[in-house]
């Protein structure tokens, strides 16, 4: 399937199901939804850089809430509509992916993962010191009285787009996945000296896939002062974010753009689930304790097991 | 400008003190990260199980916890054996170490944590010890003895280690492994093995610090993540693999975290770590003794 191809199919899926769904009756539906989408976007974005590339983000929650208090900014600034934030957002975490990636990937591997958990540390402390978005007290961000497109609420616009963005994400992913530049990246991935020895511009391409990866965390992030109409510095970054977008992509499969679609569809669902019947605590506990035994036992995640039931019933 | 002068010696040697306990922190991170390139985010999590168990044991039974840990240190050093064999097992030896590898140790980070949480809950925690609330004062410097005592531990520990590795037979094979593994090999000596006990080595150094944390400021569960950056930014600023340039690093930090605290207020104190991790990794990743 072309690029141009899967991302109609992609959006019209995505519309599609923006549309059907509309018709369940229960508000929660579209609140569960919507964290689901959310990690959807965030493990895409994470694979781009961590599957593709080889480099280990551990700063997810400092890119999506990025992409949040731009949100949050622009809002206090201007009243500026949703559409604004989310332009805003993915730009500005997509610099900073930047910046992080011009600064530290130059050095192994490791350093631009130390220096990404460094990253959402800094942002925490500026964030709740900085009082024009709220600082440690939080900030209250109105969800418009009418609602577009005749939807009932703002939770069900809210939620039909990030499932547009999940699509969008899927998309890029996809297209980097099958093109050169997604080639560059696996051979970055498999021997980054090798790589460099053959004439692939190894630190063009890792800034590029970061700043890619950052972008789409970010914009992840833009619509998340709405979803609770406010937004507190400790829950924007919170470290789930951080290990969900890490254990979604290890637990799907990082290889290609549908593991960390399984991994997060599964993996949120459960956390949903688990959330409502049992208790948010045990539910980051099991979020961890899968990341480990997936990563020990099964490191080529669910579709390393569906290759391998593919080549077994090829032969 | 009386006071003032007052308020830098006091910056200074809060500075100082503070610096100790940070290289008692950091001199695990030196040994995993530093001499034997395994990435060890998990680090600051077994420094929060230290102080944990040592609350506990200090609540129950009024132990000092200072004790309790250094009692409790060869749980620890089994703990990391334990560690290092499946890290080796799953990681090392399919060369998957750079990815897989960190995220196992964000995973356990993560498990440590949230179980903590679990069994704890959030509430900070803290010991009751006899120079917990003893302040010496020397000329209008404040010496107290809740950052004196842990002081004067970590120095002490810090340089054992630093003598276990130089002056011993064991000591120097850890040096060997960081160097070259493959000419240990061929001395017929098993990187593995050294790798494995060096490795419990600086794990138990974190059960031990973890002591002198919760002496220091209660303990809460989440914590531990603060002192991710904080332990590595220590270890990077110094120079990967040395111990003095550790100790070095951490003093730096720690004068630069008190000045901060003392002329910027406290809440932007833990953004100085990570500040200097950056600007190391961005302009001298090779830190100030690095090699």
């Amino acid at each position: 399937m072309s690029n141009k191809v899967f991302a109609a199919v992609a959006l019209a899926v995505a519309l599609a199901l923006a549309a059907v769904t509309q018709l369940i009756p229960n508000d929660y539906f579209f609140t569960a939804a919507y964290t689901v989408l959310l990690f959807v976007i965030l493990a895409t974005a994470w694979n781009i850089l961590g599957g593709y590339t080889g480099y280990v983000n551990f700063g997810s929650a400092a890119f999506f809430a990025i992409g949040a208090y731009t949100t949050v900014f622009f809002y206090n600034a201007f009243r500026a509509p949703l559409a604004v934030g989310i332009v805003a957002g993915t730009l500005v975490a997509g610099l900073a992916g930047l910046g992080l990636g011009y600064l530290t990937l130059r050095l192994r591997g490791v350093f631009f993962a130390i220096a990404s958990l460094a990253l959402a540390v800094v942002l925490y402390i500026f964030v709740v010191n900085w009082d024009y978005v709220g600082g440690a007290r939080g900030a209250y961000v109105l969800q418009p009285r009418d609602v577009p497109f005749g939807l009932p609420r703002y939770i069900h616009l809210i939620y039909a787009v990030q499932l547009v963005m999940a699509a969008l994400a899927l998309v890029v992913a996809r297209a980097i996945e099958h093109s050169t530049l997604g080639r560059g990246l696996a051979a970055i991935r498999d021997d980054e000296l090798a790589a460099e020895c053959s004439g692939v511009p190894t630190l063009k391409l890792k800034i590029f896939s970061t700043m890619v990866s950052c972008a789409l965390m970010g914009m992840a992030g833009t619509t998340f002062p709405y979803y609770l109409s406010y937004i507190e510095p400790s829950s924007a970054f919170s470290l789930s974010y951080a290990v969900n977008s890490i254990a979604m992509p290890l637990i799907g499969g990082m290889m290609s753009w549908m593991g960390p679609l399984i991994g997060a569809v599964l993996l949120g669902s459960v956390q949903q689930l688990v959330q409502v019947t049992v208790s948010s605590a045990w539910n980051l506990l099991i979020v961890g304790v899968l990341l480990v035994l997936f990563v020990t036992l099964a490191p080529n995640g669910i579709m390393g097991w569906v290759d391998a039931w593919r080549r077994r019933k090829g032969r | 400008m009386e006071v003032s002068w007052a308020l830098l010696a006091n910056a200074v040697i809060a500075g100082l003190l503070l610096g100790g306990f940070y290289a008692a922190m950091s001199v695990g991170i030196s040994i995993s990260f530093g001499m034997l390139d395994v990435v060890n985010i998990a680090h600051p999590a077994f420094i929060i199980l230290g102080s944990y168990i040592a609350y506990i044991v200090n609540d129950r039974f009024g132990f000092d916890p200072i004790v309790v840990s250094v009692a409790v240190s060869p749980l620890f050093f089994l703990l990391g054996m334990v560690l290092y064999r499946i890290y080796y097992v799953c990681f090392e030896r399919r060369g998957q170490e750079s990815l897989r590898g960190l995220a196992f140790f964000f995973g356990i980070l993560f498990i440590t944590e949230v179980a903590l949480v679990l069994i704890f809950g959030v509430d900070y925690r803290m010991v009751s010890t006899r120079y917990g609330d003893v302040t010496w004062r020397a000329g209008g410097v404040d010496f107290p003895m809740r950052l004196v005592v842990p002081f004067l531990v970590s120095m002490a520990m810090v340089i054992g280690v630093q003598l276990f590795l130089t002056r011993t037979f064991f000591g120097r094979a850890v040096l060997a492994v960081a160097q070259d593994q493959l000419a240990l090999r061929l001395m017929g000596v098993n990187p593995v093995r050294v790798k494995e006990l060096a490795f419990a080595l600086s794990i138990a150094t974190a059960g031990v610090a973890g002591a002198f944390l919760i002496v220091i400021q209660p303990v809460q569960p989440a914590i531990g993540r603060e002192f991710i950056g904080l332990v590595f930014a220590v270890c990077v600023l110094g120079g990967m693999g040395s111990i003095l340039g550790t100790l070095l690093g951490a003093f730096v930090l720690g004068l630069a975290e008190s000045f901060t605290s003392t002329f910027f207020g406290p809440s932007w104190a833990p953004a100085v770590s990570f500040g200097l991790l950056l600007a190391t990794l961005a302009f001298r990743p090779s830190g100030l003794l690095g090699r």
